[in-house]
């Protein structure tokens, strides 16, 4: 059996799965408690069901169909964001959404609808979704889309594959001229000038995300890189799409003392300043480096040791700027802060996902090292913060909130739960809803 | 993906297996032109689709059961219509048979031997003669580590592949002074559905990686590879245990 666990490391449960390796394959055991697997991107336990069985659908990896003209692209399941944009790219075309990670499967996105720096634009991958083939677990088939079992539609986007396996996507794609992309880095400190910042470039920059430093005090409070940009215009021989290999790797789990206020304080300092430097200045950077920085490290994850991490990321309304910054002060106050803490403003294009996290207002996501009770109680205070300020956590990162945050969050699970599948289950849905 | 080879054509024989299938997306992304033989018509349509969709120039499909040597004569000529060009048979087909069941089975050990070895050597004998004057072809054959020395819990497998091994040996000395090759692979442990059911570790490879060694020793035109590489040191230890030892151990 192969090791299944999620992207946060921890806990480590053990999982029992079966592997579909077609996608006409029946689910043909008596097991009452099914949970699709992609590649484990997920950082809690939205991805594990230990106490039933996973279905393993990395082999459902293939191309159905691709409209080149129209843009229009089916696929199974299992196929990787990366393998579509390296078949996508050289005939002109784009994802319409991308999370920071290439390394996600369709089946994924969907159903954590996923969102990307285009929020403000484009909004999630949900608004992009044409239709796909849900399978229950009675063995009924279903084709859903916008105009067809639109309820199951809706409730399978963001559904945190609780409502059966998606077997297939069909997406419609974004032309694109090159795969590089025209990047300008603006310093900024604090989350008002962040806000001016993203409203001036909101109908100008398709791609817009801040990061912000979550450990520094004082002057340095808040101080933060915002990055915005669009799609490369024209084409010319150095701007088309180049294979990089120059991959990096964490072989090993680090050591637990490697991790410290010192190290993250000083990581911090050098990627300001390392970066500050671009500062007012048009770059023309490859997709690969934009999007997806951290795929360039193998198991990047393992710098925080074998004890794991915890992401949180939330949304706050633009209102609620106050309850925002008392969050940020709580965060720098705990030293729990991170190596990158990822700001971004998320616009109002509502998605027809049922239970989708993204909604209107300021959207952070932070690593936490994993340092037991004291950890899990300072983002027990947070999820509190949230909640006062009307604004919800991202499940797909969660691993702890507790029955009545996510109810709070998501006032909408109610309606969702007639939607899912019977023998469909997971570790993070028997934790808040079980 | 842009590319300035020429366009090869080749075959693959087993093209269901999961490293024939990572192979082929490679050749997909060259833009070749595949011919794909199985027995599931179905999924070797859904494979079809998606080398398309990568890339590949021309897909083809034969639908066959590549054990049943009496359709050999018949396949061969298929083969043929699809293209004379064909540079590289890739061969992939085989099976797992249970070691227990084997022992008290003579029809399962003899069905496993058939499917394994017999008759991928009426198949290889046939293509043999064909490329002999055809000149510059590659036959790619896929062994494994398991036909270097015989065990216990595996014997008729590796019988299967021993002699494979063997046979392969023989073939590349001969089609040698026509210039082409006979290139024999050895994998060992892979992660794919053949081996669901066990426990898996650091020595396991994922079918992509296997599958981009076998491309890359194609091209090369190599004549023996372990993939990954480190199994080449691993069975040379292995083979270099005395008999009177290796008799007593359980690997």
């Amino acid at each position: 059996m192969s090791d299944y666990r999620s992207w946060g490391y921890t806990p480590p449960k053990k999982q029992k799965a079966i592997r579909l390796n077609w996608k006409d394959t029946r689910l043909d055991s008596d097991e009452n408690c099914w949970l699709p697997y992609g590649n484990g991107r997920s950082y809690g336990d939205s991805c594990l069901n230990s106490q039933g069985r996973l279905i393993d659908c990395r082999s459902l990896n293939k191309f159905i169909s691709f409209d080149k003209n129209k843009g229009i692209l089916r696929c199974e399941a299992g196929v990787k964001f990366n393998e579509i944009l390296d078949t996508i790219i050289p005939l002109g075309w784009f994802l319409p959404v991308t999370p920071g990670t290439k390394y996600v499967t369709m089946g994924g996105a969907v159903a954590n609808d996923v969102h990307g720096k285009n929020h403000h634009q484009d909004g999630t991958i949900g608004r992009h979704i044409l239709s796909f083939e849900l399978v229950r677990s009675d063995g009924t088939r279903l084709l859903c889309s916008p105009t067809t079992n639109q309820d199951l539609f809706r409730a399978t986007i963001g559904g945190l594959g609780l409502t059966g396996l998606i077997t297939w996507v069909e997406i419609k794609l974004i032309p694109v001229k090159s795969s590089f992309l025209d990047v300008e880095t603006v310093p900024f400190k604090g989350l008002r000038e962040f806000l001016v910042l993203s409203n001036d470039s909101n109908a100008r920059y398709q791609y817009s995300v801040a990061w912000l430093d979550c450990v520094a005090d004082g002057k340095n409070f808040m101080r933060g890189l915002f990055m915005r940009g669009n799609h490369h215009s024209s084409q010319s021989p150095e701007t088309t799409h180049k294979k990089k290999n120059n991959h990096l790797s964490v072989p090993i789990n680090f050591p637990k003392w490697s991790i410290n206020r010192r190290s993250i304080a000083a990581f911090n300092s050098f990627y300001y300043y390392a970066n500050k430097r671009k500062a007012g200045k048009t770059a023309v950077q490859h997709y690969d480096s934009f999007f997806y920085p951290l795929d360039s490290i193998d198991h990047w994850n393992r710098i925080y040791g074998g004890q794991g991490f915890y992401q949180y990321q939330f949304v706050v309304p633009l209102e609620k700027l106050n309850i925002m910054e008392e969050i940020l002060h709580k965060i720098v106050s705990s030293g729990l802060g991170s190596f990158l803490a990822v700001l971004k403003e998320f616009g109002n294009h509502e998605s027809p996902g049922m239970l989708s996290f993204p909604r209107p207002g300021i959207c952070l996501a932070l690593d936490f090292s994993n340092r037991g009770a004291f950890t899990l109680d300072v983002l027990q205070e947070l999820d509190q913060l949230v909640i006062a300020a009307g604004g919800a956590v991202y499940p797909a990162k969660d691993l702890r909130m507790s029955t009545q945050a996510f109810k709070s969050f998501f006032p909408q699970a109610k309606e969702f739960t007639r939607f899912i599948d019977p023998n469909f289950s997971s570790d993070f849905w028997k934790r808040v809803y079980g | 993906m842009a590319n300035n080879n020429p366009i090869q054509t080749i075959a693959i024989f087993g093209a269901t297996s999961a490293v024939a299938q990572a192979l082929a997306k490679l050749h997909a992304y060259a833009e070749d032109n595949i011919l794909l033989l199985a027995r599931n018509e179905e999924h070797l349509e859904s494979i079809a689709n998606d080398l398309k969709v990568r890339g590949a120039n021309k897909v083809d499909c034969i639908n066959a059961d590549l054990a049943q040597i009496d359709q050999h004569n018949e396949l061969l000529e298929s083969i043929t219509s699809f293209s004379n060009e064909i540079e590289k048979y890739y061969f992939f087909y085989g099976v797992l048979p249970d070691q227990a069941q084997c022992e008290s089975s003579w029809e399962h050990t003899l069905d496993a031997l058939n499917t394994n070895f017999i008759s991928k050597v009426s198949l290889l004998s046939l293509l043999a003669n064909k490329i002999e004057k055809e000149q510059n072809r590659s036959l790619v054959v896929v062994s494994s580590v398991a036909g270097d020395r015989g065990r216990q819990s595996n014997y008729i497998y590796g019988t299967g592949k021993g002699a494979l091994s063997i046979f392969l040996q023989g073939l590349r000395n001969r089609l040698q002074k026509s210039n082409c090759h006979v290139i024999t692979i050895k994998p060992g442990f892979i992660d794919t559905p053949m081996t669901e059911s066990f426990d898996k570790n650091f020595l396991w490879a994922s079918p992509e990686k296997v599958a981009s060694d076998i491309y890359h020793a194609a091209s090369k035109n190599r004549d023996v590879i372990y993939s990954p590489w480190f199994w080449r040191y691993i069975m040379l230890i292995i083979k270099c245990i005395p008999e009177r030892i290796f008799k007593k151990l359980s690997l």
